[in-house]
């Protein structure tokens, strides 16, 4: 009964979702107060239908409910209750109602938190997120029911693919797809505005917040699936530029021009029409992302099922939201009158460079993920393109991005002197040189491409800082300690100090991680030992272990530095009963300057192991950075001026922003 | 407004790559053993624990080896067709219980229908492995003088049987 009523509820939800999508709209166009007002009521009762019929497909698995085909593709009677609660989006049907669960919040909250916009935008608004939704209702009902019957009910489940079995995989898709489905915001923020002909900096003032917000769980979603990834594939790689990563890295990088590009919009009523297609391209590639992963036409270890059927829903779906929107941006955009005129060396110019830098970045990754594709389809053979392609093109695009993220934050709005901004960052240069080269020192060797990263993660770190020192000194009018000042300072600012701060991070640990991490494999029975940069590790003991769906050999593992015992680890090689799959669990001693990995490999006939250790420094700076960037977008987004009302603001002419 | 239309002029363009890329598999790698001769193996069926079977007494006819197991969920969604096909008379289907227990096999057999003239016993999935056979469940066409033919991963679907593995059939059997 239960699938049935969820089943019942969706149908309900695309009924509200339609109303959602058109009649707001049409009042809008016509002056229809009674058709706007739907749109609030509307989203509230379309969450609320979605949520419920979540918690039912939720308690299909939590009762075991075998009768129901999806539960018994994902779930099994030994499958604990926190990974049956997490099987609801193991697999492709319970991932879209996900989609649409997190669809719905983003509307319901748009909805709620949008009394200060004009009825007439937030109809537009709601209007637009309610016509994507019918989309992915369509998709689920049509394609790919999560509540379909399996009869007669088969005796167990199939058991939740054991890759997914980990705690960074239950909380990784809800953060990625609150990113993706976040963009879905700005997107419709820019297409009202485009209908409704108001691209002004109040429209971006109102996009900045939920953009933030967005790309802060995109950010977290990528990080926790990099960090599951290296903790549970077992080989001790953190990226590996998978089509399946790509397709939500694509996003994050067109999202993160789009944050800077809604800056210079808002402040200076520039790039207007650039910002509306970033918004668009930022939410296309969210949606480009879902075809990719669902439709099948590039591998992937991450691969649903994939049926062909949905593939083409998805892409005439594609087809018509992206198509719509770019058909509307071209016909309304020549309308748009441009921003300011800036000078060539000018905080404009930087963040254009920078919007260039990040777009082209993410254009070359599509073309490496799609090449093969492209290749297939002119019958040219079928290739794969790996890191190396990955790896040497984005560090050439990351480069220049990088020197400049110390340049941009310190220069003025429209014009600014390159002789003067030279000396005040002439000691930002010596530091970072001097900092870079003394690492490398202290790490025993120094060697170009590293001492290159690691300059340009301290020369962002400098230039912050030279940009705190001017900000903080007294100046006339502005008294008081440097820690009252330092309260003064707005805190937008403070959050692009942070964010930034998280990217010298990253980039400082993805520099050391490449090249002074080692490792070794090596064939080991109990109490062999063996030693990888001065931590000797040596195998106590192998015993059998029982889990509640699998049996495992665990290895304990003591590591000694200097004669000291510092860790203990237990690796795991595990099979899990039911899909019989051999899963390697990892074991870890992490700090904050270095990680020790153990994993096992293959057993050998003579009942010894081949055990892969792992020394790899600082790799912790890859998550910890992705967490200050995360940081710096919260700051950024909490600033108070989003939260003030907006009325005033409103009631400028468009530009007039710019003022300030 | 020309400038303004690049945008959808490049979407169109990927569009239509995404579309003819919906046809082909990038899974459809060419098997190596398509065109060798079929792996040899000595198996006890799956209903007669007493009898054994050899690839060598299979010569001299057409035949498909059917992977599956009745912990796959995809098998159950391509047994009708087969059920359907052996009911018609086609050619014999050899089944190949794959990492499997005996009595849930025959218990599903029981329950879904019996298409395959018999079922080899793999437990522990060693003649699968000689098949290279990495997803249950996948389907082998091999011909009178024992060489594979043909290879598919995944459960058949109507169209593959009628545009693919038929015409194969009917030249082989011709």
């Amino acid at each position: 009964m239960i699938p049935e009523i969820g089943q019942f509820l969706l149908l309900l939800a695309l009924g509200v979702s339609l109303v959602q999508g058109v009649l707001p709209l049409a009042g809008a166009q016509r002056g229809r107060a009674d058709w706007m007002a739907l749109a609030r009521p509307a989203s509230y009762a379309q969450f609320i239908l979605v949520a419920l019929a979540f918690v039912c497909l939720t308690a299909s698995f939590v009762r075991h409910d075998f009768s129901v085909l999806y539960v018994a593709s994902n779930s099994n009677s030994a499958l604990p209750l926190a990974y049956r609660i997490a099987a609801v989006w193991g697999g492709h049907e319970g991932s879209l109602l996900l989609w649409v669960l997190m669809l719905a919040a983003w509307t319901a909250a748009v909805a709620r938190f949008s009394r200060s916009l004009p009825i007439v935008f937030v109809a537009r608004i709601l209007a637009v997120l309610g016509l994507v939704a019918v989309g992915f209702y369509l998709f689920m009902l049509v394609t790919s029911n999560p509540f379909d019957r399996l009869i007669p009910a088969a005796a167990d489940g199939r058991d939740l693919n054991p890759l997914l079995q980990d705690p960074g995989m239950v909380i990784h898709p809800p953060m990625l797809y609150m990113g993706y489905v976040g963009f879905s915001v700005a997107y419709a923020f820019a297409i009202a505005a485009l209908i409704g002909g108001n691209l002004d900096a109040t429209w971006a003032r109102w996009t900045r917040p939920w953009t933030s917000a967005a790309w802060i769980f995109l950010t977290f979603g990528i990080g926790l699936g990099s960090w599951w990834a290296y903790n549970e594939l077992g080989w001790g790689g953190w990226w590996f530029w998978d089509p399946v990563e790509n397709a939500s890295f694509m996003p994050w990088l067109v999202g993160t021009a789009l944050i800077h590009s809604l800056a210079v919009t808002e402040k200076r009523g520039g790039f207007k029409v650039w910002t509306v297609l970033l918004a668009i391209m930022a939410f296309s590639l969210s949606l480009l992302g879902t075809f990719l992963v669902r439709s099948g036409v590039l591998s992937s270890v991450h691969a649903f099922a994939t049926d062909p059927r949905r593939g083409l829903f998805i892409l005439v779906f594609l087809v018509i939201v992206i198509g719509a929107s770019l058909l509307l941006y071209a016909w309304r955009a020549p309308s748009v009158g441009l921003g300011q005129r800036f000078a060539l060396f000018s905080k404009e110019s930087m963040l254009l460079v920078n919007n260039m830098l990040l777009v082209v970045a993410c254009g070359a990754v599509l073309l490496g993920t799609l090449y093969p594709l492209f290749l297939d389809a002119l019958g040219m053979g079928k290739i794969s393109v790996g890191p190396p392609y990955f790896d040497t093109v984005f560090a050439l695009m990351m480069a220049p991005l990088l020197l400049l993220m110390g340049v941009g934050p310190l220069m003025r709005w429209k014009q600014d002197d390159a002789g003067s901004l030279a000396r005040r960052l002439r000691w930002a240069v010596v530091v970072a040189i001097v900092a870079a080269l003394a690492a490398g020192w202290a790490m025993g060797r120094i060697s170009p491409a590293t001492t290159g990263g690691l300059f340009l993660g301290c020369w962002i770190v400098a230039a912050i800082g030279v940009d705190l020192v001017e900000r903080l000194k007294p100046r006339a009018g502005l008294g008081g300690s440097v820690f009252g000042r330092a309260r003064l300072l707005p805190r937008a600012m403070v959050g692009m100090m942070v964010a930034h701060l998280g990217v010298a991070v990253f980039a400082i640990g993805v520099s050391m991680v490449k090249t002074y991490e080692t490792e070794r494999d090596v064939k080991m029975g109990p109490d062999s030992s063996t030693e990888i940069a001065g931590y000797v590790f040596r195998l106590l003991s192998l015993k059998d272990v029982q889990g509640p769906n699998y049996n495992a050999v665990q290895g304990r593992i003591e590591v000694s530095h200097n004669g000291r015992v510092i860790a203990m680890l237990s690796p795991e090689k595990r099979i899990y009963r039911v899909q019989n799959n051999p899963m390697t669990e990892s074991d870890v001693d992490s700090n904050l300057f270095r990680d020790l990995y153990v994993s096992m490999g293959e057993q050998l006939p003579n009942g010894d192991w081949i055990v892969r250790v792992q020394h790899k420094p600082f790799i912790a700076w890859i998550w910890g950075g992705c967490l200050v960037m995360m940081l710096g977008g919260a700051l950024a987004a909490s600033d108070r001026r989003y939260r003030l009302r907006q009325t005033r603001s409103a009631d400028l002419p468009a530009g007039a922003g710019a003022a300030r | 407004m020309r400038r303004f239309l690049l945008p959808l002029a490049l979407f169109l363009v990927l569009v239509g790559f995404l579309a003819v890329g919906l046809r082909l598999d990038p899974r459809e790698v060419p098997s190596p053993l398509v065109g060798k001769p079929a792996p040899a193996f000595q198996a006890v069926a799956l209903a007669r624990p007493e009898a054994t079977i050899k690839r060598d007494d299979l010569l001299g006819k057409v035949w498909m080896l059917n992977v599956w197991a009745s912990w796959c969920a995809a098998c159950r969604e391509e047994h009708p067709l087969l059920v359907e096909y052996a009911r018609r008379g086609g050619v014999p289907i050899y089944g190949l219980n794959y990492k499997d227990k005996r009595e849930d096999g025959l218990g599903w057999l029981r329950r879904f229908g019996n298409p395959y003239t018999e079922s080899l016993f793999d437990p522990d999935g060693r003649i699968g492995l000689d098949y290279g056979v990495y997803g249950v469940p996948e389907t082998f066409v091999i011909d009178r003088t024992g060489v594979i033919r043909y290879k598919h991963i995944g459960p058949i679907t109507p169209e593959v049987l009628r545009d693919k593995i038929e015409p194969l059939l009917r030249q082989l059997n011709a």
